[in-house]
């Protein structure tokens, strides 16, 4: 069991080390993050509470597609041998998936300043919205990150993993964009706590899919 | 068993029965659906069909992921083309319905949400597959995907539905579902409906499947 830890920790390390050496990649996607909120403002100004809360979660939803895109795109197979054969299928997608929600979570709190910063404030609980957003972004990453290792081995690439994803999120979406509305008005959300459980409940199920399906990924 | 034709003749009768009975039978009067309520025949009938077909689907592609054999794949993937195809049908006889009991035939219901996210998701399994040009490495990738498009099944037709409220029965705006089912309807819908409709679809997917194989064999012993 703690072998199992020490390999995630170290493969973790490893994505966290690649990350901060190969900047271009982090500032790639922070990049991206600001020039699509910035154009957004462009176009929308500053919209309403319920408008801004529907344009915050596309834009997570595009970012993370993004950002976890690359998560197994770019690796080589040699290298992917490597990693399987040294540390096993499931800490490698554990690793994974951690890594890719550690770096959901910096891109929505980024991005969460941003809108706020050129979009308006029009919530009244901004830190309920924190915390959500991070959820909303540990989320969609699980998702993503499992889909960019089945579009990896289909060599189909990036579009391949947006089209398998979006019917996915769908359900994900509209549960956080009704979980947003306590941070927007001080109405009494009715099933707030359900709709929570089952958010876990969704994340959990990827969480469980992937370390089982993942095994039969790699063996090629 | 794929080729003997008792339970092909049964299918038939099945289903001539279903929508003889399903049109000239007496049906209770409720209200708001009225006649409509034929329509459980043919729409959730189709439902019903379609989970079985694509837990039948399931099974093979955990199959195929433990041994391997290719017939299993074949398998797999006629009986979710067909669990897609009853699916499709029960959305359009959903919406159908829905023009004429609750007004419109978009109704942005949760359950028909719901339905259309699992299509999509099952569509895209077929994109998926088509994208893949290694046999082997598509029935795998395949069958990953499969399972993991069944497993969203359940959060979407059958759990989100129920969690709020709805226009279809069994959500929380106060619809009951099928307690108090006429003995008339539930003859007509367990006994005709749901099995005609089911071994349609399983007489659909094993002459693709017999088809199928066929080809293979053609395939490898050109070569």
């Amino acid at each position: 069991m703690s072998e199992h830890i020490k390999n995630i920790i170290n493969l973790l390390r490893k994505d966290l080390l690649l990350e901060v050496r190969q900047q271009y990649t982090f500032y790639g996607i922070l990049l991206y993050v600001t020039a699509t909120i910035f154009v957004l403002y462009l176009s929308m100004g500053q919209p309403e509470g319920p408008v801004w809360k529907g344009l915050f979660w596309m834009i997570q939803l595009f970012i993370c597609v993004n950002a976890v895109a690359k998560s197994f795109l770019q690796e080589g197979r040699g290298r992917l041998l490597y990693f399987y054969s040294i540390a096993g299928a499931r800490d490698f997608i554990l690793a994974k998936l951690l890594f890719n929600a550690l770096l959901m979570i910096l891109m929505s709190g980024v991005s969460l300043v941003l809108f706020l910063f050129m979009l308006g404030d029009p919530m009244g609980h901004v830190g309920y919205f924190v915390l959500i957003s991070c959820l909303g972004g540990v989320s969609l990453s699980l998702v993503f990150t499992f889909l960019s290792a089945l579009a990896a081995r289909a060599q189909q690439g990036a579009a391949l993993m947006a089209i398998l994803g979006f019917p996915l999120v769908i359900p994900q979406l509209m549960l956080l964009n009704r979980i947003s509305t306590i941070a927007f008005e001080d109405v009494l959300q009715g099933g707030l706590g359900w709709m929570l459980a089952i958010m876990a409940a969704l994340d959990l199920l990827l969480i469980v899919m992937a370390i089982i399906l993942f095994p039969f990924l790699w063996k090629d | 068993m794929l080729r003997q034709t008792w339970w092909k003749i049964l299918c038939v009768l099945l289903l001539a029965y279903t929508v003889i009975a399903g049109f000239l039978g007496s049906v209770p009067a409720k209200p708001i659906v009225n006649e409509t309520i034929r329509n459980l025949y043919f729409h959730v009938a189709m439902w019903m069909a379609m989970m079985v077909f694509l837990s039948i689907s399931v099974a093979y592609a955990v199959l195929y992921l433990r041994k391997s054999r290719p017939v299993y794949d074949i398998y797999s993937l006629e009986y979710a083309k067909v669990g897609i195809v009853f699916g499709t049908l029960g959305i359009i006889t959903g919406s159908e319905w829905a023009g004429f009991t609750w007004g419109a035939f978009w109704s942005n219901d949760p359950k028909q949400l719901g339905a259309v996210i699992a299509m999509l998701i099952y569509y895209a399994y077929l994109v998926f597959r088509n994208g893949i040009p290694d046999i082997d490495k598509r029935a795998r990738l395949g069958a990953v995907y499969n399972i993991f498009a069944f497993a969203m099944l359940f959060p979407t037709i059958w759990i989100l539905p129920r969690m709020v409220e709805s226009l279809h029965p069994g959500g929380m705006g106060g619809n009951p579902a099928f307690n108090d089912l006429d003995a008339r309807m539930a003859l007509v819908w367990v006994g005709g409906a749901i099995p005609g409709w089911t071994l349609l679809g399983i007489w659909i997917a094993t002459l693709r499947i017999r088809l199928a194989l066929l080809e293979e064999k053609n395939y490898s012993n050109r070569r």
